[in-house]
């Protein structure tokens, strides 16, 4: 039986041909191209700090089989187009909204999320789009206030 | 050069900022180096066993494993295998006998991660069962004993006495006796006699252990998650019977460590590995096995109090009792370093303390955010309640009149010194509005208030070095082995060194440890790093300093008005060499004598606080903590904005500790180790929180400094459960507090009974 597959899929823009394991999900594959910024914790989809965009769409890494991003739209938080910070990071570190920083990138790739479906989120709301994303160094305070900032500086660049 | 700059006490953004809201941000578990091997181990599944065999034919089979290695091939590169900081006891991989489920027995190598997985899967013991023993109080005196015979390290003197001891669960036992207890307890009005439990539950940060380890001709480089790289060093070196100097530890950022990584975790495993193997090898633990790791201590806490009419407490007896699982750790440290303050922040002239470090046949437990504390004022500010209830005095009046106050001696006779524990208390008062009338709720749905102090001695003494090398061209690094986890040290340690020297924060780098380069530190701990590396790293930034001004004088230059490259080229002819300056520190100790009396037990405390307000639902029992009030004294902040994010995590982490997070055992089994199934706090579990930094100075402290990282765990647990007597009159005396316990309670104040 083959086990394996060659999928192509764009990362962070440009094209990866690579050579995946059926079981391999795409947090390992991510790791393999030198990306880190999606990390396994919980590996059961229950923390985000694994959080990849496919096609768009926030997903669990840990619980995406890599096969299944074939000729599909991969981003990461390495993803930066500019080369600079966007208002959710610079929201982030202005706000303090993380200590060890192992759980950020989940957050900001979801905060950017939460903020394209929805201008000016109130707490309930933040708080309901983020219930899925864990920090052991409990930084939620300082969080929903760089989704708030973050709201703002998009506003104002907007 | 430019006159100091106010740097300290700014709430600057982290140095690596940047680096960790663009992922960036280097940790050990997502490392790779050429070469590697993937080390996953097989468990025991039995809490106490002789090991009959193991039989690891099929996982040797398996196409693309490298190596099986069990306890015995450990034992063929290393005589005695066997590690830990106060005890030598527990075995890289178990020899003999089973003493806990979860006990790594064998481990499997291969390139690909899931066969060494697969592999591990596929490996048997056999076992003849012997009898466990899971209580704590229940070790003191239990047929089964964990160890036969107690083998503490030799570097701690004060534990030479339990050398060779044999059949006892009791790894340490330490007492304090102060006045005369029997008198005092006699002459009382009032005795009050209560016993409350903890539970047994886990650090859990999001990063689990990991260690890569590559080996050398007769060395070592070990990358590892830990929070104590020259303890590591010098254990593994140990080990191996090499010098220090052959074992080399690199720690980039932790994703988390709360305690859990300190003293050997992953490293030996991984280093006898590689020694074996040949190849770098990573051990990396899902988050799953960190529940087999190591824990923070179940307890069980009796305390007894002589108290007078007005109030006043004239002795107290305290007994605590600490589930440290099968491997000491650094439980009797715990024992002994937090039992000195289970009598609480209080003014007693009669106090007698026992407290144990006990042995069971349960996943190992060791120092988590508090080294204990949390456990013991969750009894003493219960306890203190239940007193002001039954005597119909005030929960803020009762403390008042017994609070230490600034220069009275502690149970250990140290005298109190810039603790500002009045000034917190009142602060809190203050914030909670505690003499103003409280709305006590309606109907169904009633309301509480309750608060709690308390407080922790740092462990003393221990060491801390640092180097800090200016360059020609004005910029410089600081080296330093205190990691970084989360707690913000290398923006502290930064802030420090350019407000010493007057160089911008901006041209100040902090090189991560590195035994080969960065100089010696105890461990980063129990929130010692502020203080004691703190004062190295002044120390250190001063010499540099004084050095510099020395140069520019040699070459007729004003050191205080030269930019340093002009100085630099004055004396090389061009931008070459460099300043070194290097500081050390070591607070004064006064080693307890017999009954546990110092004059000088700790270099500061730390003092929290906590107010909590609830509603409770009387049909249901089903509460919400819907305000909770953190006062700590920090001294004066390096840096206000990461020290209060430090406080509202510590007071969060507790949270889960009081209201959600339990580990649960059967047969010695923990039946749910996940995230599933073992709730840690999430964003819509934090209630409206308020905290504050009393305006407070550590005057033997770097800028007036001390540590943070604890205090704010230390009030939460009693606070809540001492507004929900408040509210409805039901005592809760375990932790977790849960819905269940408080409808039981309800229910027998009712008088009905519930099955
Ligand atoms: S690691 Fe994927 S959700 Fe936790
Ligand atoms: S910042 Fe440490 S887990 Fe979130």
């Amino acid at each position: 039986m083959n086990t394996t597959r060659t999928i192509t899929f764009t990362l962070n823009g440009a094209p990866v041909t690579t050579t995946v394991g059926l079981h391999q999900h795409l947090v390992e594959v991510l790791h393999a191209q030198g990306l880190t910024g999606a990390r396994e914790a919980c590996a059961q989809g229950l923390c985000g700090c694994c959080t990849v965009l496919v096609n768009g769409i926030a997903v669990s890494g840990c619980l995406y089989l890599a096969v299944f991003a074939d000729k599909a739209d991969v981003k990461t938080i390495e993803y930066s187009p500019e080369g600079k910070l966007d208002a959710v990071q610079e929201s982030f570190i202005e706000c303090g909204a993380f200590q060890c920083g192992y759980c950020t990138p989940g957050f900001v790739l979801m905060v950017r999320q939460l903020l394209d479906e929805q201008l000016d989120p109130s707490d309930d709301d933040i708080k309901h789009y983020l219930a899925g994303n864990l920090c052991r160094c409990a930084t939620y305070p300082e969080v929903v206030k760089a989704v708030k900032l973050a709201a703002k500086k998009r506003k104002v660049a907007a | 050069m430019n006159a100091p700059t106010s740097i300290v006490g700014q709430p600057l953004p982290r140095l690596e900022a940047r680096a960790k809201v663009s992922g960036r941000a280097e940790y050990v578990h997502n490392m790779r180096v050429p070469n590697m091997l993937h080390a996953k181990v097989f468990r025991s599944t039995l809490a106490h066993g002789r090991i009959r065999s193991i039989d690891v034919g099929a996982a040797r089979a398996m196409p693309g494993v490298f190596a099986v290695y069990t306890g015995e091939d450990i034992r063929k590169l290393i005589a005695e295998p066997y590690y830990g900081p106060a005890f030598h006891d527990q075995p890289i991989l178990a020899i003999d006998k089973v003493r806990y489920v979860g006990e790594p027995v064998a481990v499997v190598l291969a390139a690909d991660v899931h066969v060494a997985d697969n592999a591990a899967a596929l490996i048997t013991a056999q076992y003849d069962e012997l009898a466990a023993v899971y209580g704590e109080v229940e070790a003191m005196n239990s047929r089964a004993v964990v160890h036969e015979v107690l083998k503490p390290a030799g570097t701690f003197a004060d534990l030479k006495y339990l050398k060779d001891k044999r059949d006892t669960n009791i790894a340490l036992d330490f007492h304090l006796r102060r006045g005369d207890v029997k008198k005092a307890f006699a002459g009382a009005d009032h005795v009050f006699e209560h016993t409350f439990t903890t539970q047994q539950v886990l650090h859990l940060p999001l990063e689990s252990f990991a260690t890569i380890a590559e080996p050398g001709d007769g060395s070592l480089l070990l990358h590892s998650s830990t929070q104590s790289p020259s303890f590591v060093r010098t254990e593994i070196a140990r080990l191996f019977g090499w010098p220090d100097n052959k074992v080399r530890v690199k720690v980039p950022y932790l994703g988390g460590g709360f305690g859990a990584k300190v003293y050997v975790k992953s490293e030996a495993l991984a280093a006898a590995c590689a020694m074996l193997a040949r190849r770098p090898v990573k051990y990396a633990l899902t988050l799953e096995e960190q529940f087999y790791m190591i824990t923070k201590h179940a307890t069980t806490l009796r305390i007894k109090s002589g108290v007078m009419k007005d109030g006043k407490i004239t002795a107290r007896e305290c007994e605590v009792w600490w589930n440290g699982g099968a491997y000491a750790d650094i439980g009797p440290r715990v024992t002994q370093k937090s039992g000195f303050t289970a009598p609480g922040p209080y003014d007693i002239d009669h106090v007698h303390i026992d407290s144990y470090a006990l042995y069971t046949h349960l996943p190992p437990a060791g120092a988590l955010r508090g080294f204990g504390i949390p456990q013991l004022v969750w009894a003493y500010e219960s306890h203190t309640d239940m007193i002001a209830r039954e005597l119909k005095i005030d929960p803020l009046a009762i403390r008042r009149k017994n609070i230490l106050r600034e220069g009275r001696p502690q149970a250990t006779g140290t005298p109190m010194k810039d603790a500002a524990l009045e000034l917190v208390l009142e602060r809190l008062a203050t914030r909670m509005q505690w003499d103003k009338g409280f709305d006590k709720g309606t109907g169904t749905v009633k309301r509480g208030r309750g608060i709690a102090i308390g407080f922790k001695a740092s462990i003393s003494p221990t060491t801390s070095m640092a180097i800090v090398n200016i360059s020609a061209d004005g910029s410089c690094a600081l080296y330093s082995s205190t990691v970084d986890m989360g707690q913000g040290s290398d923006t502290a340690m930064a802030q420090m060194v350019a407000e010493v020297t007057g160089i911008p924060i901006e041209k100040i780098t902090v090189v991560h440890p590195d035994t080969d380069v960065t100089p010696y530190d105890m461990a980063t701990l129990g929130s010692r790093s502020t203080f004691h590396m703190g004062h190295a790293v002044k120390n250190a930034a001063e010499d540099a300093r004084d050095k510099l001004y020395a140069l520019a004088r040699d070459v007729g230059l004003s050191g205080e008005t030269t930019l340093i490259p002009d100085i630099f080229r004055k004396k090389y002819g061009m931008l070459a060499g460099n300043i070194v300056g290097v500081g050390s520190f070591i607070p004064g100790y006064t080693p307890p004598n017999a009954d546990g009396q110092t004059d000088n037990a700790t270099p500061f405390w730390m003092i929290g606080a906590t107010g909590a307000e609830v509603e409770v639902d009387t049909e249901t029992g089903e509460f919400k903590v819907t305000r909770l009030v953190n006062l700590v004294d920090v001294g004066k902040p390096i840096n206000p904005a990461i020290m209060e994010t430090q406080i509202s995590g510590a007071t969060v982490m507790q949270l889960g500790f009081t209201l959600q997070e339990q580990m649960h055992f059967t047969n010695g089994q923990v039946t749910n180790a996940s995230l599933a199934d073992y709730k840690i706090p999430g964003i819509r579990d934090i209630p409206p929180m308020e905290n504050e930094a009393v305006d407070a100075e550590q005057r033997s402290g770097p800028f007036g400094a001390k540590g943070v990282g604890e205090s704010g765990t230390f009030g939460v647990s009693p606070a809540i459960a001492n507004a929900i007597d408040d509210a409805v009159g039901v005592r809760l005396t375990s932790l977790p507090l849960t819905a269940e316990a408080v409808f039981r309670g309800l229910a027998k104040k009712a008088g009905r009974e519930l099955l």
